[in-house]
């Protein structure tokens, strides 16, 4: 599954300010409601979701990248946000780096094998150092959108 | 002395497969020893101790794995991690001390 195929493309965030993982997971969440991708009734209860989840273990995945996600009968489709933290989040990772890339997946409940495909493309994606590197350095939605494309594009998976 | 190999063959039983959280128990699992653990699909060979890595494997329900470790402490590490894929990834009462509530 590619990037583009359920990252929303109004949901990205740039140098995001806040540096505490309950206000960067609201802010995403809120990225993806003004991106009219999830309902504004049911945001509390999905960010709710996402928080409960960190809670079983943290989303950091390593690489100063988090995955948060839960599932979520509200949304028909795999969506996507992407937020890009210059100074860092602490997000309890497991090799204890801070967080700079987050990306937040809200999926359909009946749906876990796009959300496999979804972690395994991230994963894979982000295992590129220079990709990781430069995504990192993004300032603004539309460069981090053009790297994501370049991706998918098998532009720097070796 | 001579660097001893284990290896094993499991099968992931999950319906959601090896997503965020059992890549996490993996990496944790694996991290615990000093044996180089890798788990090798098809021809890909990725670090156990990566969650990043492991999560690359994508690996669905009713997919094969081995798990390879090399060191000193091989068996051990093979022995948990298999018992950790047998168990469907849910915590084992009797090493409780990891995680309480």
């Amino acid at each position: 599954m590619k990037f583009v195929d359920f990252v929303a493309r109004d949901a990205i965030r740039t140098s995001i300010e806040v540096e505490e993982k309950e206000q960067v997971i609201r802010h995403m969440a809120s990225a993806l409601l003004e991106a009219g991708k999830i309902a504004e009734d049911e945001c509390e209860s999905i960010i709710e979701a996402i928080l409960k989840r960190e809670e079983l273990g943290s989303t950091g995945i390593g690489r100063g990248v988090a995955v948060p996600h839960t599932k979520h009968p509200s949304v028909n489709e795999l969506v996507g946000a992407v937020a890009v933290s210059d100074a860092g989040v602490d997000f309890d990772s497991l090799d204890g780096e801070k967080v700079h890339l987050l990306f937040m997946l809200v999926s359909p409940p009946d749906r876990p094998g796009d959300h496999l495909r979804a972690l395994e493309n991230i994963s894979r994606q982000l295992r590129d150092d220079t990709f990781c590197s430069f995504l990192k350095q993004s300032k603004n939605a539309d460069d981090v959108w053009q790297l994501l494309e370049e991706a998918d594009n098998n532009q720097f998976v070796s | 002395m001579s660097t001893l190999v284990v290896q094993r063959t499991v099968t992931i039983t999950s319906p959601n497969g090896l997503h965020a959280r059992p890549a996490e128990l993996i990496a944790r699992t694996a991290m615990r020893y000093e044996s180089e653990i890798e788990l090798l699909q098809e021809g890909v060979r990725v670090d156990a101790k990566s969650i990043l890595h492991v999560l690359t494997l994508g690996a669905a329900q009713d997919s094969e794995l081995v798990l390879e470790a090399r060191g000193p402490d091989a068996e051990h590490a093979i022995e948990a991690l298999a018992d950790l894929v047998a168990r469907d990834f849910e915590p084992d009462e009797s090493l409780s001390q990891d995680r309480s509530g």
